[in-house]
This record gives C-alpha cells, sequence and structure tokens, in this order.
C-alpha cells in the first residue's frame, strides 16, 4: 500500500432506501485499489451495508465517517434518530423494529446486527434514547 | 437454500438450460455460477450468500441489485413472474448483474438449479 491514510464522508438521508449501498460500493473499490486482502474486503462491505441500512430504516439522517490507514478500516457511523433502548436485546437475532413497509422489502428480519458483529473485528455501538446512535466497526488488515 | 459446486457454468448458459427470461444486462451474462442462494431476506443473503452463486428470489427493488454487487452475486432470478421494478433494471445495467425471470416458484426453481449445478 503506498497511501499512507484515507478519509471519506457519506452523508446518509433516513427512509432513502433508493441509495443504500452507494457508500459500501465506494469503500469496495477504494479496499480493491489498495489490494486490502479480499475477505477483509467481503466482511467491511458486509458490516458497513448493514449499519448504513440501519440509518436508513431507523433514524432520520447520519453521516459515515471512514477512515483507512495501512492497518485497518475504522467506519463510524453517527445518526440523529429514535436511537436504540436496549441494545443486548437489539443484537439478538430476530429482533427487529422496523416498519411493516421496511419488511416488505426484505429488509428489518432481525439479522442486520448479528451480520455486524460476524463481520467487525471490533463493533462498537452506542445509544441514547431520543438523539441518536454512534456505530463504530473496525477491521484490521492482515500483514 | 442450497449450494451446489460440482460443475460451472455460465449464466448464458443457465438461461438456456431453465427457459429464463432476460429483463436487465446483457453484458453480464458470461459471468461464472457457481451455486444458488434463495432468500427474500436481504440481510440472509448479505450474511450467508457468497461470490458466484445465483441469487432466487421474489424481491424486485433497486437493492437487490445494490446486494448483489456487494457480494459478487453472478444472477439473480425473480420468480412466479415477478418482474424487476424500473430501477432494479437500471441498476442490472449498470451493475452489469443479470437480472432473470421464470414463471416457477422459487422450490421448483431451486430444485432445477441444484440439479443442473451437481448432476450436470
Amino acid at each position: 500500500m503506498t497511501t499512507e491514510k484515507m478519509h471519506f464522508e457519506y452523508p446518509v438521508e433516513g427512509g432513502n432506501f433508493s441509495k443504500a449501498g452507494y457508500p459500501s460500493s465506494q469503500v469496495k473499490k477504494t479496499l480493491k485499489q489498495l489490494n486490502v486482502d479480499g475477505n477483509v474486503i467481503k466482511r467491511t462491505v458486509v458490516a458497513l451495508y448493514e449499519a448504513e441500512v440501519n440509518i436508513v430504516a431507523h433514524a432520520y439522517k447520519g453521516v459515515i465517517f471512514i477512515d483507512i490507514d495501512t492497518k485497518k478500516i475504522i467506519i463510524k457511523l453517527v445518526d440523529e434518530g429514535p436511537g436504540i433502548p436496549d441494545i443486548k436485546k437489539a443484537m439478538e437475532i430476530g429482533y427487529s423494529t422496523a416498519t411493516p413497509e421496511v419488511r416488505e422489502m426484505g429488509f428489518g428480519a432481525g439479522m442486520g446486527l448479528s451480520n455486524m458483529n460476524n463481520n467487525s473485528d471490533k463493533l462498537t455501538i452506542t445509544s441514547e434514547v431520543g438523539k441518536g446512535t454512534n456505530v463504530e466497526i473496525i477491521n484490521y488488515f492482515p500483514s | 437454500m442450497n449450494k451446489g459446486r460440482n460443475r460451472k457454468m455460465k449464466v448464458s448458459e443457465l438461461v438456456v438450460q431453465l427457459g429464463l427470461k432476460i429483463f436487465g444486462s446483457k453484458n453480464g451474462l458470461d459471468r461464472e455460477i457457481n451455486g444458488g442462494y434463495t432468500s427474500d431476506l436481504l440481510s440472509d443473503v448479505m450474511g450467508h450468500a457468497t461470490a458466484g452463486q445465483v441469487w432466487i428470489t421474489l424481491q424486485t427493488h433497486k437493492n437487490v441489485v445494490a446486494i448483489a454487487s456487494l457480494k459478487e452475486i453472478a444472477a439473480v432470478i425473480l420468480v412466479k413472474g415477478y418482474e424487476p421494478e424500473a430501477d432494479m433494471l437500471a441498476q442490472s445495467n449498470i451493475e452489469e448483474i443479470p437480472v432473470l425471470g421464470t414463471t416457477e416458484e422459487a422450490f421448483e426453481i431451486s430444485g432445477k438449479l441444484y440439479k443442473l449445478l451437481n448432476n450436470g
């Protein structure tokens, strides 16, 4: 890898599914260009996509901050939204508070957070009810 | 859910063998198939489908192609005569991921795909 540090930011609109996936697709391209291990790219893309869709499905708006250096990628997703009252409960497979409309599209099956957990080296979720949720995903590149 | 891995074929061959309709992306017909995944839950596909599989679903919106692209899915088959929404079709052509169609149900087309990939 030649580049030392890279930083990207993507705004996310709550409720607008038509744009979902753009940040993941851009991150995938960037990591490929940097010759990052394919398995790490796959995991990162799954974790980021799920986290983005959570903002679209539940929050009013948010921003995704991406920081890449030679050793890792740090993804921070900061949203203004209803927040998560019980994060432990939200992590349970099958538990979802998604609307019927969102579920009809095939989202909101209660698998997103577990996908994020399975595809991150480090996942940190903090939330304040009535204010919003912060998610941090860190994936390390094999040396 | 099935994972056939014994035989590789191109999407174009699959179209002929299973009599599928091509809705979008003729440019993607050269993609290679190594198996299949049948699901209508997007996070299930996100978490468990693998590159080169054919995704069989009744979901007809744009996010299906976005996920297919991120997961490097070879092609999407819409079941029961469902047709892609306009933005799904547009995205299919942009990402060069074929969106195909069948009048059969997911069970039937999954079974045929499995047989095709495993027995030749």
